[in-house]
């Protein structure tokens, strides 16, 4: 199985051309990646680099690359999804009441698995476009809008069962309703069901984002909203799809993650939607909206995952995880902020003339062009 | 004398209890370079949303090429071959040239951009159009100076077919060298056939690049005059107030 232990670089997905800048932009999270994994592998020759505990931690990161995915959308048109760990924990818990069966009068009803995990991405979907509706028709801004979706739907999650874990997920072969933990124990090739999800979803995503109109859309309402709106970019339906988009992915990650525990607690994704943007502004996007891609937010992912998994195997205190993790955090936003500062630079050299070039013509016009001067009349 | 392409009839738009436009009328010719002058407040940007589309007049008739038409959104304006071009220009610095002139219009071939086939038309464009000055079309419009702006800007309206292009302080915000530049275009552009209205604080700019002078004052148009029969002096009277209205313009006034 040679190819098992290249999935986590073939993740980044077919975007064709490899210029210097753009690897340059990357390498940076990229670097940061082969640190953590050459400094745990000294660290812990025996467990860390094996094929075993790669494919492991690979699971781990691919439910944080999963909802990563949907927030880098989000970033990239200019908002924020805070709610992504809520929705994590929301549609976990309806896949988990729906494996229980829902009684109908006085029948129960069994759906099968793969109805269950529609309906579980619906609930993701409904909060997405509810998030949406609210940014997007009635402006309220992302950060408030999803900090109450982030309450609110916790709050239905822990009213479902009053707080409590759905604790068997497994169903029964009687009810024909067996199989959910398949998507979170099998492999294919020997890789978790979870990483081949995430490299469906970042393909999926990545050939949305650099292919087609929409994705064009994104980037353009991203970096400068009024721009495409008077371009005819009909930038609140972008607005609303992309935070849809978001609330599935936040789905996505939480029927992995269900899976994967089969259980379905209703604290499950607490903190998440705060992985999700240290992963997104770790592989260079901007907050500001209109930069980033899929690739970078995927090394970001990796880089949480691969520090996190590393910390806990080398046998650090839960709490130092938490400072490394943000010190991580911390540089890479540092790295970004002297990017494009550097960046900015660059543009200004390469233009045909600097912005103070402005200043002898206003006051040429001042001089010998007499405007619109009261005394000329 | 050409038929012209957007006629203005009597157009009026108030806000609550203030009249911005009090019953103007306007003429923009194909092939010839209209410019609209007016100090700050005369109503210049409310006559422009309302060409654009961004914001409808109350009444008043608009009729293109003729037609009676309805300008109540931007993209029925766009349709009807009516680009404009802000004087923040719209462009997303993110983006790169090609898909900056091609933003809300991409070409597509079975769901997927044609990124090929749009970088030709860009080009294409802008040769047409004797734009030198840009070293790659792939170049992102945030490493453009000013004057590149515009001249994407320019060449984006160019690229959907614009009967008319309303060109909203152009020349603002650049250097001579540029200011040069982009009167040159605007110049070209007429040429090509479009009707072009030019709105400017400048009226160095407007002698040298405009065939027709409307003024407007406080919402009414006080004159309407042919750049070779008038002077600097005289439209500066107009803009100010202080020269009275013409009979022929008094129709409008009142």
């Amino acid at each position: 199985m040679t190819t098992v232990p290249a999935a986590p670089k073939g993740q980044a997905p077919a975007t064709s051309r490899f210029d210097l800048g753009k690897i340059l932009l990357e390498g940076r999270a990229f670097l940061a990646l082969i640190v953590i994994f050459v400094v745990f592998t000294i660290l812990a020759p025996q467990s860390y680099p094996t094929v075993g505990n790669i494919l492991v931690m690979a699971s781990h990161v691919s439910v944080y690359a999963i909802l990563s995915i949907g927030m880098l959308l989000v970033i990239l048109n200019g908002g924020i999804d805070l709610s992504v760990g809520s929705t994590l924990g929301l549609s976990g818990m309806v896949a988990g009441f729906l494996m229980q069966g829902v009684k109908l009068g006085g029948v129960t009803l069994y759906p099968a698995v793969w109805v269950v995990v529609v309906i579980a991405l619906a609930v993701g979907a409904l909060v997405g476009l509810v998030n949406g509706i609210l940014v997007a028709r009635l402006k309220v801004a992302p950060f408030v809008a999803t900090l109450g979706t982030l309450y609110a739907v916790r709050g239905l999650a822990e009213l479902m069962t009053n707080g409590l874990t759905f604790s068997s997920l497994d169903g029964d072969p009687a009810l024909g309703n067996t199989g959910f933990d398949w998507l979170g124990f099998n492999r294919i090739l020997n890789v978790p069901i979870g990483v081949l999800v995430m490299i469906v979803v970042a393909v999926l995503v990545s050939l949305v984002l650099n292919r087609t109109v929409f994705g064009r859309w994104v980037y353009a309402s991203g970096g400068n909203e009024r721009a495409a709106e008077l371009s005819g970019v009909p930038v609140r339906r972008v607005k609303v799809r992309v935070y849809v988009a978001s609330g599935v992915c936040a789905a996505i990650a939480g029927v992995i993650l269900a899976s994967e525990l089969t259980s379905a607690s209703p604290t499950a994704g607490t903190s998440y939607e705060l992985t999700a943007i240290a992963a997104v502004v770790i592989g260079g996007a901007a907050l500001t909206g209109g930069r980033g891609n899929i690739r970078g937010t995927l090394l970001g992912a990796f880089v949480i995952g691969f520090l996190s998994d590393g910390l806990v195997i080398v046998g650090v205190s839960a709490y130092w995880q938490t400072v490394f993790t943000g010190t991580v955090i911390v540089l890479a936003v540092l790295l970004n902020a002297v990017q494009y500062r550097g960046r900015r630079r660059a543009a200004q050299n390469g233009a045909g003339s600097p912005p103070s070039a402005t200043a002898p013509s206003t006051a040429t016009a001042g001089a010998d062009r007499t405007v619109l001067e009261k005394a000329a009349g | 004398m050409v038929a012209p392409i957007i006629e203005l009839r009597d157009v009026r738009k108030s806000f609550g209890p203030v009249d911005v436009l009090k019953g103007v009328n306007l003429k923009v010719y194909p092939g010839q370079v209209s410019a609209l002058v007016g100090d700050n407040g005369a109503g210049k940007s409310t006559l422009i949303k309302g060409l654009a589309g961004v914001q409808p007049y109350d009444s008043g008739e608009t009729l293109i090429d003729g037609s009676p038409a309805h300008l109540a959104t931007p993209k029925e304006a766009s349709r009807l071959g009516i680009e404009v071009v802000y004087q923040d220009l719209a462009l997303c610095e993110n983006l790169d040239i090609v898909q900056n002139m091609f933003l809300g219009r991409e070409e597509t071939h079975q769901g997927t951009l044609s990124n090929g086939e749009m970088e030709k038309h860009a080009s294409a464009t802008l040769g047409s159009l004797s734009v030198r000055t840009m070293k790659s079309v792939r170049q992102k419009v945030s490493s453009l100076s000013g004057g590149q702006r515009q001249t994407v800007a320019i060449a984006r309206a160019v690229l959907q077919k614009a009967k008319v292009v309303i060109l909203d302080e152009p020349t603002a915000a650049l250097g001579v060298a540029q200011t040069e530049q982009v009167l040159n275009l605007v110049r070209r552009l007429a040429d090509q056939g479009v009707g072009v209205l030019i709105i400017s604080h400048n009226l160095a700019d407007v002698f040298q690049v405009a065939d027709h002078i409307n003024v407007l004052y406080l919402g009414t148009m006080v004159a309407q005059l042919e750049t070779k029969e008038t002077n600097n002096n005289d439209v500066i009277g107009y803009i100010t107030g202080l020269k009275s209205v013409e009979p022929s313009a008094a129709g409008a006034a009142r």
